[in-house]
């Protein structure tokens, strides 16, 4: 294992404190317990939007802290949720009296531990929602998994619904349009490569110099099959094939294409997949009227990359293009 | 007259598990990474030192109330879904001793099962899911047979540590229908289940700190 580490049991903590003093001007990092902050929060008045998860996934979820998208994000150790000891602190710094929506990708330990905190919040007297994200068409949803994982669309989720709290709406309206985006935004990625666990130590897991894994998560865990190494344009089409279809979006609709890398991929390589479900979008008479391109919500070092498409309306655009001011995310100002 | 357990055997309870977790952290996270994500061994070895630290700062005078301090401790330090599972399963067992000081082989068994009730209701998974439930439901059904059968509380443990043991072994066919192993299907068979095992060590800890002859003596 060759990385640019200290440490392996002090990684999140190490490269929080240095997220911290990169960006002091827009957030602020508290340790023991760890949680990000934007400055000057609570903001009065507006709802706030508090996420969280395991860390390894860089930029998501500190990244996205800032004006227009996240008031808190609260990191986990590699791959493991947070605890409720980090998230109510979080939930109540940022609270400003108009409630807290707390973002949850679809994962058991996530979804404990913040239901713990939204109990415990609530009983504070906090107002607080809870939105989850599954937007991974790889994973079958039914009573024989865990559900749906969430993956790439919560940075879509995020970006909108945190502009829908800078606009004014109430807890339930924030709440309902970040719903919104969940029922209209499906992920699926493939994997060249594993990734290492720091604690770990070794690949979580291998794959040949000629295999790929299609229908990965974000955790390193396996996917759903192993096929042959294939070239761009086609692992794009198996990816974009599931996720349009399982969308159920067609011609004459309007979408949001963004093309996620895990990691280890090259941007290069992300715009060769973009170009194609770009194509194979636009074959369909579907137009393509927002992108976004980069390495968004990453599992360490892992090749590959996600394709999510979001159905949009004129709404989600509005709010899409709205401002934000966040450490990976920056338009508008 | 059965043989109660008191507080002492609580905290070398905790001290014992948290030795386990530190000698198996290495065997845990090499079963998750098979179906999971790596973190297992890692997260229980950490949640369970810093229940030491909660014990020797708060010097519980009951068992109930030495299990309390762990559940705190586990649900703030785990994370992952083992931390609120666990530190539910404590608690209830804690609630379920209440304020006894001496813990007979019947109040000993109906925690037990308050706990695997607890990690049910948090979980919603049930037996045959490959979860920790596949450990601890046997282990609950042992317990209460024990009981049944006019066992003291130490052969209540050692019974329940047994079937746990047992029970994660019958994990390995399984395909998960919860938690992280789901999402891999077919693919989840043939691997043990990390919460299973710990599961059983954590039980087997129990009885080996109530004094009943440890198998794996290190």
């Amino acid at each position: 294992m060759k990385k640019l580490i200290n440490d392996p049991r002090a990684v999140v903590d190490e490269s929080l404190e240095g997220f911290g003093l990169a960006h002091a001007d827009i957030l602020e990092v508290h340790a023991n317990p760890a949680f990000v902050v934007r400055k000057g929060a609570p903001v009065a008045g507006k709802v706030a939007l508090v996420s969280g998860g395991g860390s390894g996934h860089e930029p998501l979820h500190a990244g996205f802290v800032g004006h227009g998208m996240l008031d808190a994000a609260v990191p986990g150790a590699v791959f493991t949720s947070p605890t409720p000891d980090q998230i109510i602190p979080a939930t109540e710094a940022v609270d400003s009296g108009a409630g807290v929506v707390h973002i949850v990708k679809n994962y058991t330990g996530d979804v404990l531990n913040f239901e713990t905190a939204a109990e415990l919040s609530q009983a504070e007297g906090i107002s607080v929602r809870t939105v989850l994200v599954d937007d991974d068409v790889a994973v079958q949803d039914s009573l024989y998994t865990a559900g749906r994982r969430g993956v790439g669309g919560t940075v879509l989720v995020e970006k909108i619904a945190g502009a829908a709290a800078v606009r004014g709406d109430t807890l339930d309206a924030v709440t309902g349009v970040a719903e919104s985006v969940v029922r209209n935004v499906r992920t699926m990625g493939v994997a060249l490569s594993g990734c290492t666990v720091p604690h770990a130590g070794v690949p979580s897991f291998e794959l040949a110099e000629d295999e790929i894994e299609i229908g990965i998560g974000i955790h390193g865990e396996p996917g759903r099959h192993r096929i042959p190494m294939e070239d761009a344009d086609g692992i794009t089409a198996r990816l974009l094939e599931p996720v349009v279809e399982d969308l159920g979006i067609g011609k004459g609709e309007r979408a949001l294409l963004f093309v996620n890398g895990m990691g280890g991929t090259p941007l290069s390589e992300l715009y060769i997949v973009y170009r194609r479900a770009a194509q194979l979008l636009g074959e369909k008479g579907i137009t393509v009227e927002r992108s976004l391109v980069g390495n968004y919500v990453t599992s360490l070092e892992m090749q590959g990359c996600s394709i999510s498409v979001l159905r949009l309306d004129d709404e989600l655009v509005e709010l899409w293009d709205a401002p934000v001011h966040t450490a990976a995310l920056r338009w508008g100002m | 007259m059965t043989v109660g357990l008191g507080v002492d055997w609580a905290i070398e309870w905790l001290q014992l598990s948290a030795r386990k977790m530190s000698e198996h952290r290495v065997e845990l996270i090499e079963l998750d990474r098979a179906i999971g994500d790596s973190d297992h061994g890692e997260n229980m070895d950490r949640g369970f030192k810093a229940v030491l630290e909660k014990i020797a700062e708060a010097a519980p005078d009951t068992p109930g109330a030495a299990l309390k301090l762990a559940a705190m401790a586990l649900m703030s330090k785990v994370g992952g879904a083992a931390g609120p599972l666990y530190g539910t399963a404590y608690l209830r067992a804690s609630t379920a001793l209440g304020l006894l000081e001496d813990v007979d082989a019947a109040a000993l068994a109906a925690a037990l099962e308050a706990a695997r009730d607890g990690i049910v209701a948090r979980g919603k998974a049930e037996p045959g899911d490959k979860t920790m439930v596949d450990a601890w439901t046997p282990a609950v059904e042992a317990a209460n047979e024990a009981v049944a059968l006019g066992a003291d509380a130490v052969a209540v443990l050692a019974a329940a540590a047994e079937a746990a043991e047992v029970g994660a072994v019958t994990t390995d066919p399984l395909i998960a229908r919860k938690g992280r192993a789901s999402y891999l299907g077919e693919r989840s068979a043939g691997h043990r289940d990390p919460g299973a095992v710990s599961t059983a060590l954590l039980l087997r800890a129990a009885a080996t700190a109530a004094g009943f002859p440890d198998g794996e003596q290190a």
